[in-house]
């Protein structure tokens, strides 16, 4: 079936919502007015005041209140209306929620999912436009999540709803709309994806590109493109971030010799640049035959101007100026 | 000997409030014997603590809750095993309130094996199945202590969490988050300001625009409390925790003193004179004076009292002695608990490390 990521995202949350009483979905919009990208579109409807609950606008205290339930035993789905509006609660994610764990020595847990869209969206200017993949993934005690279909959407936030870590699930604005065929066993009620396992979503022999969220449809784009010219890509499509699968990006690169990482957060200390470290510092190295190149968002704050916007942000275009780069091809 | 006795106890002061807790209070002596016992260990523990730090047996901050003792000992007293509490990095007194031993707070605070967080978690970071830290970030607790009491209302629970912060802390602007919420949901959390006059080394008319803060929470009613009065505290705390079961948040002031310093690496005296601290010492101390009402109502002698706090010097010096002898803890004590999952791996410092739980 033709699925939308934001219906696929909806059946894993009503799924799981009544699959046990501890889930609760909480944020703000989540509940009245279905949400405000209508992602819980009919789940106050269906699951009524007391599982899915409507915040005030105050991140730090709906955040931190979500924290105090999961580690008194409740398993809270804290929606940020965008990752941009996190920011005012980040301490409650990296030290109330990631920290806890170590801190106590397993005295408390912290099972919770703080989700919500991250990434570029269009034409909201600076503050509304970023990707916080690299700013999670630092964080030891924490699962970053950063799907890219319908069927990874689903797969893995019922995984994240079920794990008993704390898990940052980063949505993104522009794909709720996206449609992806989902197979019948992806439609089911137990269909749940690994965590911290990459994907291969197209096979290759010359050429490896990573990516993660809206970039793995831009590297598609590119591979496609690139076929033509008789330059084979493998497509990976990384869906977790952290823990990183790096031996499915190492096997690739044994394969194909070159890589190139593509995603739409700025360059410096990103995802790409810690893909980069993770090769030079395993046996992958002696296999490359061209330097990593990176294809990132341009380390730029976002700008509004129709014209200006999309400079910020990789199309296929990057991909395959950067591959012929690497390989000497005008 | 007596076995009960009657009190009048120091007067509250209501915000919003229809009704406030008798200032006549009824306490069994074995009860209030007990309170004595556990001020004078708190009080042991924290002197002993402060000298392990001169000898740099203890490392970074250390924050000590000398003065302070009757607040967690008189709540504690109010509450029943499955109340939670939620507080602040001053929280040695509430670790041992909360089950931990003198010997696993000592031993935490020296960084050995058999600290209560295994040497993990440090002075600011304690925690039992109802303790729910020692927070290091002033005013995060805040919030966390209202989502542990939401999930109480959530199970349909008879408890509370009691989420403590400072009078420094009760600016900060996710205390008042908390109480908004609080207020809409109906959670049965009491917010406490413990106010020990001092923020850091900012006294608290420096940086309070209202100094009283039982009456911050605006639409969510308060009441203050005498928190040097044990028995004030725990009658107090019995009518806020039902208060909060039937109506929702309620902030408490426990008014107080801190005899040391914000932290032992605080000066201590270019903020306040050594005059101040020795008259609280001398004309408020929250033991003092509870142990003159046990000699006033013939509960005990004074020489059962000098035998008493002997045998409180005694349970801590051996608490010192032990957790003193507790090994430091194992080097593959590093990696666990970082997340769930098993097998779990993490880099070490260079390529060639790497640490497994």
């Amino acid at each position: 079936a033709q699925v939308t990521v934001r219906d696929a995202l909806n059946m894993a949350l009503d799924e799981e919502i009544t699959r046990d009483e501890k889930v609760v979905l909480l944020g703000e919009e989540v509940g009245a007015y279905h949400g405000a990208y209508k992602v819980s579109k009919g789940l106050f409807a269906k699951h009524g005041e007391k599982r899915v609950i409507d915040t005030p606008i105050t991140e730090a205290g709906f955040a931190g209140i979500a924290v105090g339930a999961a580690l008194n035993g409740m398993r809270p789905i804290c929606e940020f209306m965008t990752f941009n509006f996190a920011m005012q609660a980040i301490d409650h994610l990296i030290n109330s929620a990631a920290k806890t764990l170590y801190m106590s020595t397993g005295i408390l847990q912290c099972p919770i999912v703080f989700r919500g869209p991250n990434g570029a969206s269009a034409g909201v200017g600076a503050q509304h436009s970023q990707c916080f993949a690299a700013w999670y993934s630092h964080c030891p005690g924490l699962k970053v999540i950063s799907p890219y279909s319908a069927e990874d959407c689903k797969g893995l936030l019922k995984a994240a709803i079920r794990d008993d870590n704390p898990v940052v699930f980063l949505e993104n604005e522009l794909m709720y709309g996206v449609s992806f065929d989902m197979s019948e066993e992806a439609m089911s009620d137990d269909f749940v994806l690994p965590i911290g396992k990459a994907k291969i979503e197209r096979e290759g022999s010359d050429f490896t590109l990573v990516a993660h969220s809206r970039a793995v449809g831009t590297s598609l784009d590119a591979a496609e493109q690139l076929q033509k010219e008789g330059i084979s890509c493998e497509v990976i499509n990384l869906n977790t971030i952290r823990p990183l699968d790096t031996e499915t990006i190492i096997n690739s690169v044994k394969k194909t010799n070159r890589v190139i990482t593509v995603e739409q957060g700025w360059p410096q200390s990103g995802v790409g640049a810690e893909i980069c470290a993770v090769i030079m510092e395993s046996e992958a190295f002696d296999y490359l035959d061209a330097p990593v190149l990176r294809v990132t968002g341009a380390d730029i704050p976002t700008p509004y101007a129709a014209s200006l916007e999309p400079h910020c942000f990789p199309v296929a275009e990057n991909v395959i100026r950067s591959v012929k780069h690497s390989l000497n091809m005008k | 000997y007596a076995r009960a006795a009657s009190f009048e106890v120091s007067p509250y002061k209501g915000f919003k409030l229809d009704e406030l807790p008798s200032t006549t209070v009824e306490i069994e002596k074995d009860e209030m014997m007990s309170m004595l016992h556990d001020m004078l260990i708190i009080r042991r523990i924290e002197t002993q603590a402060a000298a392990a730090y001169r000898t740099r047996m203890i490392r970074g901050f250390l924050h000590l809750y000398s003065g302070q003792e009757a607040i967690c000992v008189g709540m504690r007293a109010a509450m029943d095993s499955n109340d939670s509490v939620c507080n602040a990095y001053r929280v040695h007194g509430w670790a041992y309130s909360l089950g931990c031993s003198p010997m696993s707070i000592l031993a935490e605070l020296y960084g050995r094996k058999d600290g209560a967080s295994r040497g993990k978690g440090g002075s600011m970071h304690f925690y039992t199945p109802r303790l729910f830290g020692g927070n290091g970030i002033v005013g995060a607790q805040g919030p966390v202590g209202a989502g542990i009491a939401w999930a109480h209302r959530y199970r349909d629970e008879k408890n509370v969490c009691i989420t403590l912060y400072g009078d420094g802390a009760a600016n900060q602007g996710q205390i008042f988050e908390a109480y908004n919420i609080a207020k809409l949901w109906n959670i049965p959390c009491i917010f406490v300001c413990e106010n020990n006059k001092y923020g850091m080394g900012t006294h608290d008319y420096r940086s309070s625009g209202n100094r009283e803060y039982y009456t911050r929470g605006d639409y969510v009613p308060g009441i203050w409390v005498n928190g040097m009065d044990v028995l004030a505290v725990k009658e107090a705390t019995a009518f806020a925790k039902d208060f909060a079961i039937e109506n929702g948040p309620i902030v408490m002031e426990m008014e107080t003193y801190r005899y040391h310093g914000h932290s032992m690496s605080d000066p201590d005296t270019t903020y306040r004179t050594r005059d101040d601290i020795k008259n609280m010492r001398t004309n408020h101390d929250p033991i003092i004076s509870l142990r003159q009402r046990i000699l006033d109502a013939g509960f005990a002698s004074e020489e059962e009292l000098k035998s008493m706090e002997k045998e409180a010097r005694k349970i801590v010096e051996e608490a010192h002695k032990e957790a003193e002898a507790s090994p430091e803890p194992e080097l593959s004590e590093i990696a666990t608990n970082v997340i769930l999952d098993k097998p779990f791996t993490a880099r070490g410092c260079d390529v060639l490390t790497s640490f497994s739980a």
